[in-house]
């Protein structure tokens, strides 16, 4: 039954995720400052947060779909800040994504204690990861790949212990000749030259990767496929398939923030007093404050997304091929947030600016949504695609 | 617990309702338009589907199926897909109805139900909207006043939905520092019902305004009775069906365009083929995709019974700027297609416009 209400019990977990975000969010100026330092993974607070914290029911069939509720935890969790936790989770990188889609169940098991980073562009290689030029060639009389190549911007590519990297094992095959591999962090000719110096979300470590005759065993192919399909696609789609929650829950990331922004605007708005009139009709404008009347069309933009990020879930939830639902809701997000952040700033004026507040942060932080895990054309062309039943091919 | 899935029965109704509206709504749709009439088979044909009467209790002359409101903007988006004046005109009846309905008194509900559970179209309409620049319809300017056992109401009306054959009109007006509704009977003394006016959008749509003149009503006239209703209450139901239709309408726009753009050659490939159309039927997709998550949020809000004063406003809002985006940007993908009448494209520019100062025409 179509429904947009949240259960008892839903409500009990996000209450206990806002309470987490509101400790976090003390360290968010701090944490951005302090960009060279890694920022601890447990806070001062956690011990006393968690000592008497009562214990709540899991969620049941009863309550909203595990995906949806990931989502939902995923917004209250970056309504706080981006990288500050009370906790952070020693899981959770977006190459343990990648691994319990692509990756055997014994690879799932072997693995799965990992946090692991994932590392798709290089320096040469963006949008277009058929691009790729890391190489993994196969040594027959050791029975190990050896990797050779180098990686930028992986995400918690410090804090990680192992990667999932592309690489391609035959260059002449374009996509269908790349694989994801798993590195462990201390292997041998595996280096992390350096942080990377960012617009926004400065705290959260981004790391180059640098691969340099880098030798693993043959079983750390991801789903231990070696052959190259004809179709250029076969290969490509198994990897590709991580994106279909993984761009879900970028776009509840960023959307996380935008909603901290129009909360705290909604705050700043109220004490001078001009408060939002939903009983206002089309020619009901008159009355409203330009602020308001802003103010109110980036809330129902705000609605917009999270909704549509809402019901990608519901699909994955749902077993449904959701395809094109995880670009829309990306698409959508990355859009809305660069809105919604930066239309604060302009109606809260020049405090919006200084970093004396958060908001000008939350612009910066919120900045990359549009762009990772696919820009926003890239989601774009991939709709499109899905829209007029055209291949890569038919349309660039 | 929040889902997205529709019911067995919800799929049923979109199916049936959208076979309906390409058999019977949109080959007539532009002939309508040009004739700015609706003709009576078409309401007949419509009619017969129950689209009101099914779900009035069997107590009022009606079948008594459950309403679902989510299941109505299921229904109603279908229908706009065909066209937005015909599907409007087809539930019409629902919005004075569902207003006795869900606030009138034990008596009205008596009086006035049965009227719609009979064998052809009949219709009330609800008059919110009022003539000059920044009328709002929860700050009405008619006025009515007690008077012994009877109210007197002075002031205009615009853009009332079939005004030209409701035989009740539902009139919001303020009561003191009060809104409410009252129903004014056709033939009341001292109202003015005019000729359809002229509009941009929406022509086979006949809208009239409405002279009060000191128009007396009985005591029991009053919507709710003694204790009244909360007009707001409808204007939400209204601005979450308007929303829908204009989802209807916005989805009529993409799936016009992409089989045009994959047919239409320029440079020797079809203009599909370029990311600047492309990506443009794609913002077109995202928008009418993110507004229908809107529009459910808001119906099944009000089929709870929540307060969703708030998201019929963000529905409403955000469908009269997203509608509109799509179809200025469906004209666009056209070129001079867009613009002369052979093509439904132009129709849908100038209701999506229209829609998107409405208020109060249909319910869910």
């Amino acid at each position: 039954m179509i429904d947009f209400r949240l259960t008892a019990n839903d409500k009990a977990h996000l209450a206990r995720t806002r309470a987490e975000a509101e400790i976090a969010r003390r360290y968010a100026r701090e944490f951005d400052e302090r960009e060279d330092e890694m920022i601890p993974d447990v806070l001062p607070e956690a011990e006393a947060f968690y000592k008497n914290l009562e214990k709540l029911p899991d969620l049941g069939m009863e309550d909203s779909h595990g995906p949806i509720m990931m989502m939902l935890q995923t917004m209250g969790a970056y309504w706080g800040d981006y990288s500050a936790r009370v906790k952070r989770s020693a899981r959770g990188g977006l190459g343990n994504a990648a691994l319990g889609a692509a990756g055997t169940d014994e690879q799932k098991e072997k693995w799965g204690n990992l946090l692991l980073s994932m590392a798709i562009t290089e320096p040469g290689c963006g949008s277009d990861p058929s691009r790729v030029s890391t190489t993994a060639v196969l040594d027959e009389e050791t029975d190990e790949w050896i990797l050779n190549g180098e990686k930028i911007f992986v995400t918690t590519g410090i804090r990680a212990t192992g990667v999932v990297m592309w690489a391609t094992i035959d260059k002449s095959a374009g996509r269908a000749g790349i694989k994801s591999f798993l590195v462990e962090k201390d292997t041998p000719g595996f280096n992390v030259p350096h942080k990377e110096k960012k617009l926004g979300i400065r705290a959260d470590d981004t790391a180059a990767y640098v691969f340099t005759d880098c030798r693993i065993p043959r079983g750390n192919l991801l789903g231990l496929d070696e052959t190259i399909p004809k179709s250029s696609s076969g290969g490509f789609r198994g990897v590709m398939k991580t994106f279909n929650m993984t761009r879900p829950l970028t776009a509840a990331m960023g959307l996380g923030i935008a909603e901290a922004a129009l909360d705290y605007t909604r705050d700043q708005l109220e004490e001078a007093g001009i408060v939002p009139d939903y009983t206002a009709g089309p020619g009901g404008m008159g009355r409203l404050t330009a602020a308001a009347d802003k103010f109110m069309r980036l809330e129902a933009l705000f609605d917009a997304s999270r909704l549509t990020t809402l019901q990608c879930a519901w699909m994955a939830g749902k077993g449904l091929p959701n395809n094109m639902e995880s670009s829309v809701c990306k698409a959508h997000a990355g859009s809305a947030v660069r809105e919604i952040t930066q239309g604060c700033i302009e109606i809260l004026g020049s405090m919006g600016a200084s970093r004396e507040y958060l908001l000008e942060k939350w612009m910066r932080d919120s900045r990359i949504t549009d762009i990772y895990e696919g820009t926003g054309e890239i989601q774009r062309l991939i709709i499109a695609r899905g829209l007029l039943d055209y291949t890569r091919k038919d349309l660039k | 617990m929040i889902s997205f899935g529709m019911s067995e029965d919800q799929e049923l109704v979109r199916d049936a309702m959208r076979e309906f509206a390409a058999e019977a709504i949109r080959p007539i749709a532009r002939e309508c338009d040009e004739a700015a009439k609706i003709p009576q088979d078409f309401l007949d044909t419509a009619w017969s589907l129950g689209l009101t009467s099914t779900q009035i209790p069997e107590s009022y002359g009606g079948a008594g199926e459950e309403r679902s409101m989510v299941t109505n903007a299921i229904l109603l988006e279908e229908l706009a897909h065909g066209d937005a004046s015909l599907a409007m005109a087809a539930v019409a009846p629902s919005l004075f109805a569902n207003a006795i309905l869900d606030h009138g008194t034990e008596e009205q509900k008596k009086s006035i139900l049965p009227l719609f559970c009979g064998e052809s179209y009949a219709t009330g309409s609800i008059a919110l909207l009022e003539p000059g620049p920044l009328a709002d319809a929860s700050r009405p300017r008619t006025v009515a006043e007690q008077k012994g056992d009877s109210f007197v109401i002075s002031g205009r009306k615009t853009m009332v939905l079939m005004g030209d054959r409701a035989s009740h009109f539902l009139v919001t007006a303020q009561l003191g520092d009060d809104l409410a509704a009252f129903v004014v009977p056709r033939d009341a003394a001292g109202l003015t019902v005019s000729e359809p006016e002229k509009k941009m959008g929406l022509h086979a749509l006949s809208m009239t305004r409405l002279e009060l003149e000191r128009v007396e009503v009985g005591a029991d006239a009053m919507l709710g009775g003694t204790e009244g209703a909360d007009v707001q209450l409808i204007l939400n139901a209204s601005r979450a069906a308007l929303a829908t239709v204009m989802l209807g309408v916005s989805r009529a726009v993409l799936e016009y365009c992409v089989p045009y753009t994959k047919d239409r050659v320029a440079f020797d490939e079809p203009i599909s083929k370029k990311q600047s159309i492309a990506f443009r039927l794609s913002e077109m997709h995202i928008e009418q995709h993110a507004l229908r998550q809107l529009c459910w949020q808001a119906a099944s809000l009000l089929e709870h019974g929540e307060d969703a004063t708030k998201a019929a406003w963000q529905a409403r809002a955000y469908a009269a700027e997203k509608s509109m985006w799509i179809a200025d940007n469906g004209v666009q993908v056209l070129g001079g297609h867009g613009f002369i009448r052979e093509h439904p494209v132009e129709m849908w520019f100038r209701n999506a416009r229209t829609l998107g100062v409405m208020e109060g025409l249909v319910a869910l």
